[in-house]
């Protein structure tokens, strides 16, 4: 294998009914460092039915061209014919690096691709580098339960090959008007060659919040003792307009359902405003939602890691603090002439 | 009759695992080997599937030899045969070397006994990749179907299953064809105390253990850490937060302050309440 022959980084773009996931911005964002510093192009690869319009998009948040592989057969995710599409285009254009989101679905895509081409693939990756001279990928993640940070290389394989969390990259400001080429490509694949088939796709409508977009998370933890404690989280969540986070321990005493759960088995969340309330602030919680843009911790211990983690903090009891707040705020927005109830 | 093969893995229980701050690496002893927490599930549902449309159910691992444990912990479950592959030149394998020397088990034991369907659990709590799976179906040239929360129907006649697979915000209805490979969530079962003669067969059990020479076609060079394309080339303790303001004070002036850092975006409490 000669690695002067693969050059690029890429960028697997997921799509869903028309839209373009956030996830897939960001890795354009980290995608444009890596390949600036290689001095490479950035691709985005979009496969779907009717998505060629999604191309622009690409451009304006980094994308040097996209490869668009647009076909009634790729209406909805199937991993065999998004595998074939893409084992195609790496075959023909020979990237050094595509990145995925660390979504399911793109989880499931690279380990098929991985195993055909075959190469490498690192899993939920936190931060990516890039040897300027060798394009050596260097992608982190935690490792042993999130005790450590390990790095892994995949020295010997090209394309190099990694999934990579949702919030944890940043998506560029996009440029609106920024243009790009797009390189459109096709398969010969039937129906038939694909052996899998999707008979009915179901939306949960409830009003179940996506914490990975709420502006404001209130989070408990076990130091509110039982799930009528937590109510207290669900409370001030209510009072201030946010979403409902909790800690694993929390999660796995059934006080709340896993799509509250942040940290490393749960959700990366980015809010505005992060409040921890009883959680003791394990580094498996902290990678969750350390890149929050405030963070307020309230721990009856003043020894409590998440103090280390947070921007402001407050030793006290939960149960005295919190009622108090609610009260407060409530009092201060009704002079504002605002109100969430 | 079904042939159901799941594919375990045994594991440090990495909830009690400590580090060594010195050396960044685990402490082995603190850390009781455990059969993966998701790879029981998927045993789990092999085994109501045999119960559903009756067959055999197996369980296959790669690991060093306690690993019998973890299989013996299958059988409990109520897992029929249980299949050990062990040899110091399947060590320091990566998720490809994995897919590799397992589908070279799956392979022999198909054999014997044609394999119908393959599950693995959603990931390993030590790997933590999922990977795995997938690489074993694109291996078999099968179809892997990840994320499976239901099987609806399994029809050997037919040669076809549908399950549900979860999505981030809903599910899916996915038709396959058979032989294929199903990754399952948590939430597909509950996995029930083993009923007692369960125990008592476990205790008594011992699996087939096979090394690489027990294995055909088996190409060295992509065993273990020799056919692992990834390696860990740096591990390190995530730096230390620096820790942030403390508010002092009584109670009511701890809030006070609080409500004043609170307020100084107090632009998101707007919009919010009035859309
Ligand atoms: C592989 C692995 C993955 C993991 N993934 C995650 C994950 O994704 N997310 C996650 O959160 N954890 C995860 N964990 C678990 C993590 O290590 C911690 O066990 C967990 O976060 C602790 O939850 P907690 O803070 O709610 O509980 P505890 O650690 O029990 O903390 C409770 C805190 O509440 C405080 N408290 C008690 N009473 C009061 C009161 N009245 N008022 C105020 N404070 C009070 C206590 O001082 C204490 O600090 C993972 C662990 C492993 C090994």
């Amino acid at each position: 294998m000669d690695f002067q022959d693969y050059q690029g980084v890429w960028v697997f773009i997921e799509e869903k009914d028309g839209a373009i996931a956030p996830v897939s911005l960001e890795l354009l964002g980290a995608g444009r460092r890596l390949a600036d510093k290689r001095g490479v192009e950035l691709a985005g690869v979009l496969i779907g039915d009717h998505i060629k319009h999604l191309a622009k998009t690409l451009f304006e948040y980094g994308a040097d061209l996209a490869y668009v592989y647009d076909d009634p057969i790729f209406k909805h995710y199937r991993t065999e014919s998004f595998m074939k599409a893409l084992l195609d285009c790496s075959a023909k254009y020979k990237p050094e690096i595509i990145l995925y989101g660390a979504t399911s679905t793109g989880k499931d895509l690279a380990s098929a691709v991985a195993t055909d081409l075959p190469t490498g693939l690192t899993a939920d990756t936190t931060e990516l580098d890039v040897e300027e001279d060798t394009g050596l990928l260097l992608a982190s993640r935690p490792a042993f339960g999130g005790n450590i940070m390990a790095t892994i290389l995949c020295k010997k394989y090209r394309p190099q090959m990694a999934t990579v969390r949702a919030k944890v990259m940043k998506a560029l400001p996009p440029e609106s008007g920024r243009l790009g080429r797009v390189v459109e490509e096709s398969i010969l694949l039937q129906e038939e060659d694909i052996r899998t088939k999707v008979l009915e796709i179901v939306k949960e409508t409830t009003k179940k919040v996506r914490i990975d977009e709420a502006d404001i998370i209130v989070a408990g933890g076990k130091g509110l003792g039982s799930a009528e404690g937590f109510q207290l989280v669900h409370q001030l969540a209510e009072t201030l307009g946010g979403a409902v986070g909790a800690s694993r321990d929390v999660v796995e005493a059934g006080w709340v359902e896993h799509a509250h759960q942040v940290g490393q088995t749960g959700v990366t969340v980015t809010p505005k405003i992060y409040i921890a309330i009883g959680i003791s602030g394990a580094i498996q919680h902290i990678v969750g939602m350390k890149n929050s843009s405030l963070i307020i911790a309230i721990n009856k211990d003043p020894q409590a890691p998440i103090f280390e983690s947070c921007h402001y903090g407050i030793v006290g009891d939960a149960f005295e603090i919190v009622p108090l707040l609610i009260d407060r705020f409530q009092e201060v927005m009704s002079k504002e002439g605002v109100s969430h109830v | 009759m079904l042939h159901i093969v799941a594919c375990i893995k045994q594991v440090p229980d990495t909830k009690i695992i400590k580090m060594n701050p010195k050396t960044n690496t685990m402490d082995r002893r603190t850390a009781p080997a455990i059969l993966n927490p998701y790879d029981a599930h998927a045993v789990e549902e092999a085994v109501r599937l045999r119960e559903r449309y009756g067959g055999t159910v197996s369980v296959l691992t790669m690991g060093p030899p306690p690993a019998v444990k973890a299989i013996k912990k299958c059988i409990e479950i109520g897992a029929d045969e249980g299949y050990l592959i062990t040899d110091r030149r399947f060590a320091g394998a990566d998720t490809l070397a994995t897919s590799y020397a397992l589908t070279k088990a799956l392979n022999k034991i198909s054999k014997e006994n044609p394999v119908d369907l393959i599950i693995c659990g959603k990931m390993s709590i030590d790997g933590d990749t999922g990977q795995v799976g997938p690489g074993i179906a694109r291996r078999l040239d099968i179809p892997p179907l990840t994320s499976v929360n239901k099987v609806i129907e399994i029809n050997k006649q037919e040669g076809k299953a549908i399950v549900q697979r979860k999505l981030e915000d809903g599910y899916e209805v996915v038709q396959s064809t058979l032989p294929c490979l199903f990754s399952v969530e948590k939430t597909i079962n509950e996995v029930p105390y083993a009923p007692f003669p369960n125990m008592l067969k476990a205790a008594k059990y011992n699996p087939y253990i096979w090394s690489v020479d027990d294995l055909e076609d088996v190409d060295i060079k992509q065993l273990g850490l020799k056919g692992s394309p990834t390696i860990v080339s740096k591990v390190w303790a995530p730096p230390k937060p620096e820790g942030g303001t403390m508010l002092e004070g009584n109670r009511q002036e701890q809030v006070e302050q609080l409500l004043s850092v609170l307020l100084e975006k107090k632009e998101l409490f707007m919009t919010k309440g009035e859309s």
